[in-house]
């Protein structure tokens, strides 16, 4: 059943899929690796993106192209608002806590729009300017996916550079070492946090908004996809971000392939993987031990 | 960086070294919970869900005993309950076995998985032991899914109550409400046995400092094996109990979901405390059973009771009431 | 109907209600307990969810909330989509809280629970949530259970059926891993086989999947003419906006849902859900009646101008047969009401002419419905437009079939 062709097709699809658990996972990433935070209420989070990008259409009439940049900035925000009120008398304790605190977060979120706006989703089209397909000689793919892989890959690619490459991201890594060494150099420790906790949840805002017109825009959009990639970030490796970028694509090429040889275990393989990987490599594949 | 799990009441209110007997506050809080369970059927509050609270009760206790007393976080204690449950249906309702069989079969089987997933799990630590025992947890749920005996999300429906050992009858509620109160009772002072004897201590002592217990020669994988075999066959038990109680097993017992709101009892109750998670479990599914209708809005209190939890009363209920009383319960 | 006709209807009740007063005495505790059991937190939220109990409520204003000087009474209770959850409470409102009759519980797994504790207390329960056929299955089946407005045997059944004629005869299956799922998709392939179509292939997706594509690649490849979605809810929803997304319908394909509500029509936005074909038992714009009815529910919706699902017109008839029943007998004795409420056909102003059997399916008339083009709607809530009607005996699965309950097989 599995020729070349219908082998292509499958893995670009799945790539497609890891272009969203790339960013998610990213996002959960930089957030683990500089605030040590398990970030449970991503998943909330992202919900939350796709449900602003509804919002700015609906009711002031914003379209996709805006919302891509006002959406992420509005859910940056919220996560600006939840890191002072919620976070941060956490960071001296366990990552349990953490978790917990998001875990609570995330049912808040969920519980309020479900109450509000119901289950069953909200309409959210394709921008004209990217509807369509592709011939990609061995199969046709609409220009919306082309376009999500290709701002994941930008965006991925680019925090990777600014953590890794700049001066900024050298300072974002000193303080996650020593943050008393980095606060005595007069950098504002405490509100470079908050701004990296900002900056990965408008990552998962981003990737809600590149979702909504092709995902169902509903409350528990990002329960289910939550767990998978917290699977991602710790098969890449907790922190890493060139890990989580990597382990992202490769786990949305895996789970492509699986839905081709043993669908109905293409939400399991995930974990089987995880589970293999933390016995061979405790820290992931790309983390440090 | 972060600090250790643990801190749980019973270390800071100093901890009573293994002596003899039970310190006498905590056989009052005994008797008092005793009483409870015995005489709140005729008080007025409905026996399925005082049954139900009390599996859920010795579930939490079979949870505590691995995070609160060795430190470990399992995320897929789910697992062991809800296949139990499954088990348990399974024999009675398929093979005709007696509830007292059923349920022995079903323990047998949830330690066997626990001794499997122990063995791989307590190799890591941290947040990687919490990982790997949600993926393995979650391939338990992938198989009840698929397996035919299960019935799918339909679950294994209306299981028989057979009389138990073959002649005492089972029919009633209230005669099913004293099995579950034997095993309730029966389980908490294993719990409480096992943290109280030197095997316990020997477990605190890894909790509080991993390599130092190595270092005094305790052959630290053993210790933490034996440990998460008796937590999953507790919470096995709790899964077979519940399956009798509600007549019924089903995915949602081995969903993460299920994991995730073992830690949130315990939590509430008190980690690393004895009666914490009794108390813990009575709080979260009375919250699910009488705000039943307040729809979604359940969600949302949850989520309140988890932020609060964290933020204001870290310790829990029963570890607040151990910090005000300066004692261990 | 017009509203003023319900008026007079309630008032008949009334009237007739008053001339009981001796029979009366056999209602436990003197007053009439319906528990509204459904989704308010899940899936099934805004097919069922708190618009149930809306719907159920003015069944009993018709009959100005009691019967002569039994009062009726709506308590309502979230199941949260969990068996055991559903089961307690179930448990609990007939042992303490006298509720004689639970409604609604959209989930298969609660309803096929709360079946059986009804049935051991000797209550009722009118399903009209839950899509399983297995609550008038062979083994599952039970007297004190009502199974109302569809099952999943009456919609695979209509749609393939209804297609294959209609010239689709080769058909890709995207079935949901889940037992409602498994049991769509064997209802589906039975019918297309037996109507002399051909199933290419199926494919079987985890719950909750949020994309399709590569399973609406692999019914692409099939060239099978159909695509048939034995799926639910966002499910649904995804793999729908999915397929508009890949062009399934360019290039010569349709889409065939096998269970689909107005709310989700309402949700995928007539740009993508045009030209989906599908199965329901009740839409609102049919005819004068279900107008009117709909009318007066949007008043009492929330959000306010809501349509009603086929799950809503279905408690506020039930829950008027049901009462009609507990009249006529003077009892709240579960199987001494369900008997009666079999006894005879019941012309329902929302499902039409039809009879509650002896394994408590109710047969009435099912109705292929068409998503409309967005040009062709004239304004909100016009989704729909009728194909064809499917006559009730055809629609459902017969008495004497072997999978049907095996206490009434004829």
């Amino acid at each position: 059943m599995l020729d070349l062709e219908a082998a292509l097709t499958q893995g670009t699809l799945g790539l497609i899929n890891g272009a969203f658990y790339a960013m998610l996972s990213l996002g959960l990433a930089v957030i683990f690796g500089l605030l040590n935070i398990v970030n449970f209420a991503h998943g909330a989070l992202y919900m939350l993106g796709a449900f602003v990008a509804w919002g700015l259409l609906t009711f002031l009439g914003l379209g996709y192209f805006p919302a891509l940049i006002l959406a992420p900035l509005i859910v940056g925000a919220i996560g600006i608002l939840l890191e002072r009120t919620v976070l941060k008398p956490l960071y001296k304790l366990d990552h349990l806590y953490g978790l917990l605190a998001t875990f609570g977060v995330a049912l808040i979120l969920e519980g309020v729009l479900r109450n509000e706006f119901g289950v069953s989703g909200m309409p959210y089209a394709v921008p004209p300017d990217l509807r369509g397909v592709v011939d990609l000689g061995y199969m046709f793919l609409p220009r919306y996916r082309g376009w999500v892989v290709l701002v994941s890959l930008l965006v991925c690619l680019g925090t990777w550079y600014m953590i890794e490459k700049t001066r900024l991201g050298a300072y974002l890594r000193a303080a996650t070492e020593n943050p008393a060494l980095v606060q005595a150099f007069g950098i504002n420790v405490p509100v470079m946090i908050t701004l990296t906790y900002g900056f990965g949840v408008a990552l998962a805002g981003l990737s809600g908004v590149l979702a909504a017109p092709i995902y169902s825009v509903n409350p528990n959009m990002g329960s289910s996809l939550i767990i998978v990639v917290f699977a991602v970030v710790v098969i890449g490796g907790m922190g890493s971000i060139l890990g989580s970028i990597i382990t992202g694509f490769a786990l949305g090429f895996i789970e492509g392939m699986t839905k081709v040889v043993y669908p109905e275990a293409s939400t399991t393989v995930v974990f089987i993987i995880m589970a293999i990987v933390l016995l061979i490599k405790p820290a992931g594949l790309f983390g440090r031990a | 960086m972060a600090a250790p799990i643990s801190a749980p009441a019973s270390a800071q209110a100093g901890l009573p070294l293994p002596t003899t007997g039970m310190p006498r506050h905590q056989v009052i809080a005994l008797a008092v919970m005793v009483l409870f369970f015995a005489l709140a059927p005729f008080a007025g509050l409905y026996s399925v869900f005082l049954m139900k609270v009390m599996c859920f009760a010795l579930f939490a206790c079979a949870f505590n005993l691995l995070l609160g007393y060795v430190g470990l976080l399992s995320f897929g204690h789910a697992a062991y309950f809800g296949f139990s449950s499954y088990l348990a249906a399974h024999a009675a309702k398929a093979w005709g076995f007696t509830p007292e069989l059923a349920i022995l079969f079903a323990v047998a089987g949830s330690a066997l998985i626990g001794l499997a997933f122990g063995a791989l799990a307590i190799r890591r630590q941290g947040i990687y032991f919490a990982m790997i025992t949600l993926a393995l947890a979650q391939m338990v749920f992938f198989f009840c899914l698929q397996a035919p005996f299960t019935g799918g999300e339909n679950g294994i429906q209306s299981v028989p109550r057979p009389p138990l050992f073959g002649f005492i009858p089972m029919q009633g509620d209230l005669q099913v409400y004293w099995l579950v109160f034997a095993l309730f009772i029966g389980g908490f002072l294993l719990v409480y046995r096992i943290v109280h004897s030197p095997f316990g201590q020997v477990l605190k002592a890894i909790r509080e400092n991993e390599p130092r217990a190595i270092s005094l020669g305790y052959r630290v994988d053993h210790y933490k094996l034996i440990a998460f075999v008796l937590s999953a066959a507790l919470a096995g038990l709790a899964g077979a109990a519940k399956a009798f109680v509600v007549q019924l097993a089903s995915l949602t017992d081995v969903a993460w979901q299920m994991s995730g709101e073992v830690v949130l009892m315990t939590l509430v109750g008190g980690m690393g405390t004895m009666f914490g998670p009794v108390v813990g479990a009575f709080t979260i599914i009375t919250m699910q059973t009488y705000l039943a209708e307040f729809g979604a809005w359940v969600t949302v209190i949850q989520g309140g009771i988890f932020l609060l939890c964290v933020l204001a009363f870290r310790r829990g209920i029963v570890g607040e009431v151990a910090r005000l009383t300066r004692k261990s319960f | 109907m017009s509203r003023s006709m319900f008026t007079g209807l309630a008032a008949t009740a009334i009237a007739l209600a008053l001339g009981m007063s001796p029979a009366a005495a056999q209602i436990s505790d003197n007053r009439i307990k319906i528990g509204v059991l459904t989704d308010m937190s899940g899936p099934f939220r805004d097919l069922a969810g708190p618009n149930s109990t809306a719907a159920t409520r003015m069944a009993v204003q018709d009959f100005g909330n009691k019967l002569g000087n039994v009062q009726i009474e709506v308590v309502q209770a979230d199941h949260q989509n969990r068996a055991d959850v559903g089961a307690t409470i179930a448990r609990e409102w007939f042992d303490r809280d006298g509720v004689d009759v639970i409604i609604d519980v959209a989930n298969s797994a609660v309803a096929l629970a709360v079946s059986q504790i009804a049935r051991e207390r000797n209550k009722v329960l009118l399903a009209t949530g839950p899509a399983t056929d297995a609550l008038t299955g062979a083994q599952t089946c039970s007297p004190n259970t009502v199974h109302y407005v569809y099952d999943t045997w009456a919609l695979a059944n209509g749609t393939a059926r209804a297609v294959v004629e209609s010239g689709g005869k080769s058909w890709f299956i995207i079935t949901a891993d889940y037992a409602f799922g498994h049991s769509l998709e064997a209802a589906a392939m039975r019918v297309v086989r037996e109507t002399g179509g051909d199933v290419r292939g199926t494919v079987r997706v985890p719950l909750n999947t949020p994309d399709f594509s590569s399973f609406l690649l692999q019914a692409q490849s099939s060239r099978a003419q159909i695509v048939g979605l034995a799926n639910a809810g966002a499910d649904t929803i995804n793999s729908v906006k999915q397929a508009a997304e890949f062009g399934l319908g360019r290039r010569g394909q349709k889409l065939a849902s096998l269970l689909v509500f107005l709310s989700d029509i309402h949700s995928l936005g007539l740009q993508t859900a045009q030209g989906l074909q599908f199965t329901e038992a009740f839409y609102w714009d049919l005819n004068d009646s279900t107008r009117a009815w709909s009318r007066r529910f949007g008043e009492q919706a929330s959000p306010r101008g809501t349509m009603p699902s086929m799950v809503h017109a279905g408690n506020y008839s039930v829950v008027t047969q049901y009462l009609n029943a507990v009249q006529a007998t003077g009892t709240d004795g579960g199987l001494a009401v369900v008997n009666k409420m079999k006894e005879a056909p019941y012309n329902d102003p929302l499902f039409g002419n039809g009879q509650i059997r002896a394994d408590g399916r109710r047969v009435h008339d099912m109705y292929l419905f068409e998503a409309k083009a967005p040009n062709e709607s004239r304004g909100p809530w016009d989704y729909y437009k009728l194909v064809r009607t499917i006559p009730g005996e055809q629609a459902f699965r017969p008495l004497s079939h072997p999978d049907n309950c095996a206490a009434t097989r004829g």
